[in-house]
């Protein structure tokens, strides 16, 4: 169980490096076997971990501070990383799955299959990691990952998403490692526990604020928090289907907000002050990512500006649940951070999905113009009908999983006492619901054009992850009970608990 | 104060770039931006992990060679943090890396538009 960790890791890598092998001698059906196979088994790896102690530790290099004194990199898969990696690899064999007939229509395919698995390499390091530079190095190689793969279409636009993209993203991880620095100087140690320790003892001096300032910008803007969001709404869409569901299902999560959340609740503890911080931030990016989806007509520029505002949403429950934490409420803490991991979870469902219909749409297609479009749900019942399931659930439309986890994020945020916020949340929620009235009103009910006549629903291996998705979007919101205790209860209980995290990994 | 005028020189080149980002229009002058904070990061990097011993020169974080004489309460007590510098290799690796792809990005642009003025390429909006 304990030599599972560094799997995660290893699995996707040398499954990168076998496939450019498999490449030379151009053995195009092993490729897409060996990619899939690697994603399958995460996936089972990660239910697997479900399973296990709710606390697991690695020390790479075996560097255990209880056996040799000495301090080295720890793995650590506690309640928060599971859920994570559940939905990473969840996404990552559906996306993968997918672009077995998808990628078809481009060259060299065998180089998309290694920056995929690159990426999830990336991201089940971030998840994994226990060590600041460690948490750095990983959130680098998933970027440089999808830096390529948002050009990988070469075409004009591509390549402009990916130049401003690239330059962002480096504004912002300098400014992490320039945070990182400061964080060692100030404290000694890049270790996330030890940190965390050093900054429970003592009174947190200017230089250590300063530092984790810049360390939660950076990350912000790899979440897409307005107003870090302008790269987003450009390299999303610009991907490749199904890399556009990795980016915006589970990359700006795993980078970001988990990041975000890590670093706010079990380095920084109950702080009132990051707690508004968080509240801000999701509060504004809620109000204008979906502002700014309303008017589009491209599908899917329109998903990546909902991808901000929904981001907003757990953003927000996570605020919520650290001001409570600071303030001593600990019971609607624990709801605010339930409802926030709840609805990341059900954004990497149906966001997934909506993209996977997008890419479904344009493969039959070629484009991705609502208007042009139109009733394509006639010919393609299939992808017409996961797109209507996935957008009554992110419009939050009950029984699907939207509703419950945006019903219960407004519920908790009004409970602590903030209706103001509560009234922006429902307005949103209303948004988002109009937005995607429009998005149903032409692609599912609009007239087919005369040139789209012929056109057939897309192949098995893209339509299967599709209702796969569908379905867990429309069972997930209702079997809550069944499952919180395995996978959302010990995931907010990590959070909630704060500076708990210290005592899990050095075991005192 | 002379102690922290590194320190005020190496953000002071994080500015420069960040200004260059911000400001400039030219594509190669934003990759000269990008270079320019990511070397300032890593120039910061080892301004922390760098110890001014009380007595004798600072030591390189490496085993002293057997004929240079060297007690190991003595090195230890002059040798300059070794973690930074082992962080700063990793990231000038992954500096190099994005500014590789970078750059074909930009020459790509350059196939496709015939310049490297950002207003002349916008396509994408808001």
């Amino acid at each position: 169980m304990e030599n599972m960790l560094p799997l995660f890791v290893v699995i996707p890598l040398g499954a990168a490096f076998v496939i450019p092998v498999l490449g030379l001698f151009r053995l195009e059906k092993a490729w897409d076997v060996v990619a899939v196979v690697a994603t399958l088994a995460l996936l089972a790896m990660s239910v697997i971990m479900l399973a296990g102690e709710s606390v697991v530790v690695t020390w790479i290099g075996g560097y255990d501070p209880q056996t040799t004194g000495l301090t080295g990199i720890p793995l650590v898969s506690d309640g928060l990383s599971r859920l994570i990696l559940l939905v990473v690899n969840g996404i990552a064999a559906a996306a993968t799955i997918y672009s077995m007939s998808y990628i078809k229509q481009y060259t060299k395919t065998h180089l998309y299959y290694v920056l995929l698995l690159l990426m999830v390499a990336g991201m089940n390091g971030i998840v994994l990691s226990g060590d600041l530079f460690n948490i750095y190095v990983f959130v680098e190689i998933t970027a440089i990952a999808s830096f390529a793969l948002v050009g990988y279409t070469l075409r004009k636009d591509a390549l402009e998403a990916t130049f401003k993209y690239l330059v962002l993203s480096g504004v912002a991880t300098s400014f992490v490692l320039l945070g990182i620095a400061l964080v060692y100087k100030e404290t000694g140690t890049l270790n996330l526990a030890q940190i965390a320790g050093a900054v429970e003892g003592a009174e947190m001096g200017k230089t250590l604020w300063l530092a984790f300032g810049l360390i939660l910008g950076g990350f912000s803007l790899k979440a897409a928090m307005v107003p870090f969001h302008a790269w987003l709404p450009d390299a999303h869409p610009s991907a490749p289907a199904p890399i556009s569901a990795m980016l915006s299902g589970v990359m700006i999560k795993a980078s970001g907000v988990y990041v975000l959340a890590r670093i706010a609740f079990n380095v920084l503890g109950a702080s009132y002050a990051t707690g508004v911080l968080l509240m801000a931030l999701g509060s504004i990016s809620m109000l204008v990512g979906v502002l700014l989806a309303v008017g589009q007509w491209d599908f899917k520029r329109l998903l990546a500006y909902h991808s901000i505002s929904q981001m907003g949403y757990v953003v927000l429950a996570l605020g919520v649940g650290l001001e409570m934490m600071a303030r001593g409420s600990t019971t609607i803490a624990y709801v605010a951070v339930f409802a926030g991991l709840f609805h990341l979870m059900n954004h990497a469902l149906f966001k997934s999905l909506l993209f996977l219909c997008s890419g479904s749409a344009v493969y039959r297609t070629g484009s991705r113009f609502l208007k042009k479009i139109q009733g394509i749900a006639g010919p393609m019942p299939v992808t017409g009908f996961c797109t209507r399931i996935a957008s009554l659930s992110i419009s939050g439309v009950p029984p699907f999983n939207g509703f419950f986890s945006k019903l219960l994020i407004t519920i908790v945020v009004v409970w602590a006492g903030h209706w103001a916020l509560g009234l922006v949340t429902i307005a949103a929620s209303f948004l988002t619901l109009v937005s995607f009235t429009k998005v149903q009103r032409y692609l599912v009910e609009g007239e087919l054009a005369e040139e789209y006549a012929t056109i057939k629903e897309s192949p098995y291996p893209m339509i299967v992850p599709m209702v796969v998705l569908a379905l867990l979007c429309a069972t997930v919101g209702v079997l809550v009970p069944v499952y919180k205790d395995v996978l959302l209860g010990p995931a907010s209980e990590v959070l909630v608990g704060g500076f708990d995290y210290t005592s899990a990994i050095f075991g005192g | 104060m002379q102690g922290y005028l590194p320190y005020i020189l190496c953000v002071g080149l994080f500015s420069i770039g960040l200004y260059a980002i911000a400001v400039k229009k030219n594509l190669i002058k934003i990759i000269i931006g990008t270079v320019l904070m990511h070397h300032s990061t890593n120039l910061f990097l080892v301004l922390v992990g760098f110890r001014n011993p009380e007595s004798g020169s600072p030591l390189a974080p490496v085993k002293p060679a057997p004929h240079e004489q060297i007690s190991q309460a003595e090195f230890l007590a002059r040798s300059v943090d070794p973690v930074p510098q082992a962080l700063m290799l990793t990231s000038i690796v992954i500096g190099l890396s994005i500014t590789a792809l970078i750059v074909v990005i930009a020459i790509r642009l350059h196939e496709k538009y015939g310049t490297y003025d950002l207003t002349k390429i916008r396509k994408l909006r808001g």
